[in-house]
């Protein structure tokens, strides 16, 4: 029963701000506009809070896969020894201290570097790999398409750019096709989000979590 | 009020209007979709998951609720809630990823309430939904361990994500993971479209609530998306018509 009235309150809070959100955000009326700037910003210390709570679950999980001795444990060793130390640094002697962008600017910058250049590579393989799994023309012309917009981009050795390809295709590609497509695509998505946001008004969805 | 708040405001109260009269339609005679072989195949993997005590993977992405991509993450936490149901009795049950703090909370309620809906709380493990890395290229390296190690078996990859969608789909498309890929973001589906056969394009994502019969409110839901779509269709190629004749 406490459940129960518990899952009703928070859903008629959730509906009541999301009704102020939103008719704060399509009618500027005064009073509407003060309370939602009020509640916005709510949400935002609310969303920094949780960051830090996000942290904490991160280091309970790492924490149970060293004590469980699991596969893999001593990436997770490394991975709280890390957050400790950047945690300490950055408490004691603040986020833009050198030392503390130090610790950025020479580990994390430099592996998310990385991790773009595999990701490069990784689409590289997978565009070879796309025939096998999709034989159809939409294959043939997403594959088309890529090698169009590439050679039109990037100079070529001894060639430089290819002049039709350079300067017709691939704007017309670029900004015609593709913009065109993508202005119905975002369309598609716009609709989605309206609806999305009326059923979490109507209390259909419930992602806060009561039944 | 200036013009264009009017215009969402109407397009608002239509949608609410249609909301309502579509979703009790819908209890009476249930609507018909066309047909998507990913949402079959989906289901078809989960029920496959809970048989040979596989696991499920969700990954949820970035997408802050504090943000516009806030839609796409709530609509894969819904997903999340029915996968949950299914799988909640299963000997390894499913785990969620996330790469924002509030989403991993989120994620932890959405679990919790399908472990309860199951009627299998005492089952349900908190750690079970995880932050596992804040920024996009941390989170797919955390999240792609995961699926060497978990005994995952489907990987659905539903929310806001960037370009590193890829290496969490490659990644699983290397260990023969099924693998279902949305995002709200183009680039994000034109890579996941080169690197997984199931992925959604478009406002498909926004369909999962449909096709996983998540109930009559998401069935109306995509019915009222279908004839928005017919309603924006016909202001366009109507101005474009008016427009040509020199009326506008």
């Amino acid at each position: 029963m406490r459940l129960r009235f518990k899952g009703l309150f928070s859903t008629a809070i959730a509906i009541a701000i999301g009704a102020i959100i939103l008719l704060g955000a399509l009618l500027p009326v005064g009073g509407l506009v003060a309370i939602r700037a009020v509640l916005l910003q709510w949400a935002v210390i609310l969303a920094a809070v949780a960051l830090v709570v996000g942290v904490f679950n991160l280091l309970r999980v790492h924490y149970g896969r060293i004590s469980a001795r699991e596969k893999g444990s001593f990436y997770s060793i490394l991975l709280v020894v890390f957050m400790l130390i950047t945690v300490t640094l950055g408490l004691f002697l603040g986020p833009t201290d050198p030392t503390v962008m130090l610790l950025f600017n020479a580990i994390q910058v430099p592996v998310e570097a990385s991790l773009t250049a595999v990701l490069a590579v990784t689409l590289l393989y997978a565009s070879v790999r796309l025939l096998r799994w999709r034989t159809d023309l939409v294959a043939v012309i997403f594959i088309a398409t890529a090698v169009v917009i590439l050679l039109g981009t990037a100079p070529l050795p001894f060639l430089g750019s290819v002049p039709v390809l350079g300067d017709l295709i691939r704007p017309f590609v670029a900004q015609v096709l593709a913009a065109g497509g993508a202005r119905g695509i975002l369309m598609g998505v716009a609709l989605g989000t309206l609806t999305t946001g009326l059923r979490i008004l109507f209390g259909a969805d419930r992602p806060y979590g009561s039944k | 009020m200036n013009l264009t708040g009017l215009a969402a405001l109407g397009i608002v109260g239509i949608s609410v209007v249609l909301l309502i009269v579509l979703s009790l339609l819908h209890r009476r005679t249930p609507f018909k979709f066309r047909d998507m072989p990913i949402y079959s195949r989906l289901r078809r993997a989960i029920g496959l998951a809970v048989e040979d005590g596989t696991r499920v993977h969700f990954a949820l992405g970035r997408g802050s609720i504090v943000t516009p991509a806030a839609a796409s993450t709530l609509v894969a936490l819904s997903a999340l809630q029915r996968v949950g149901e299914r799988t909640a009795v299963s000997d390894n049950p499913p785990i969620a990823t996330a790469g924002d703090g509030a989403l991993a909370i989120l994620a932890q309620d959405s679990l919790s309430s399908a472990y309860d809906s199951a009627g299998a709380l005492d089952l349900f493990d908190p750690d079970s939904a995880r932050a596992a890395g804040l920024t996009p290229f941390s989170y797919a390296a955390a999240t792609i361990p995961i699926l060497h190690d978990e005994n995952i078996s489907t990987n659905v990859v539903m929310g806001s994500f960037g370009m590193e969608a890829a290496l969490i789909a490659d990644s699983a498309e290397r260990e023969n993971i099924f693998t279902l890929a949305a995002s709200d973001q183009i680039p994000a589906q034109a890579v996941l479209f080169a690197t997984t056969p199931d992925a959604l394009i478009g406002e498909e994502l926004y369909a999962a609530g449909a096709y996983l019969q998540s109930g009559p409110m998401h069935s109306a839901s995509l019915a009222v998306q279908d004839l928005l779509r017919w309603g924006i269709v016909g202001v366009i190629v109507g101005g474009a018509l008016l427009k040509l004749l020199g009326v506008l």
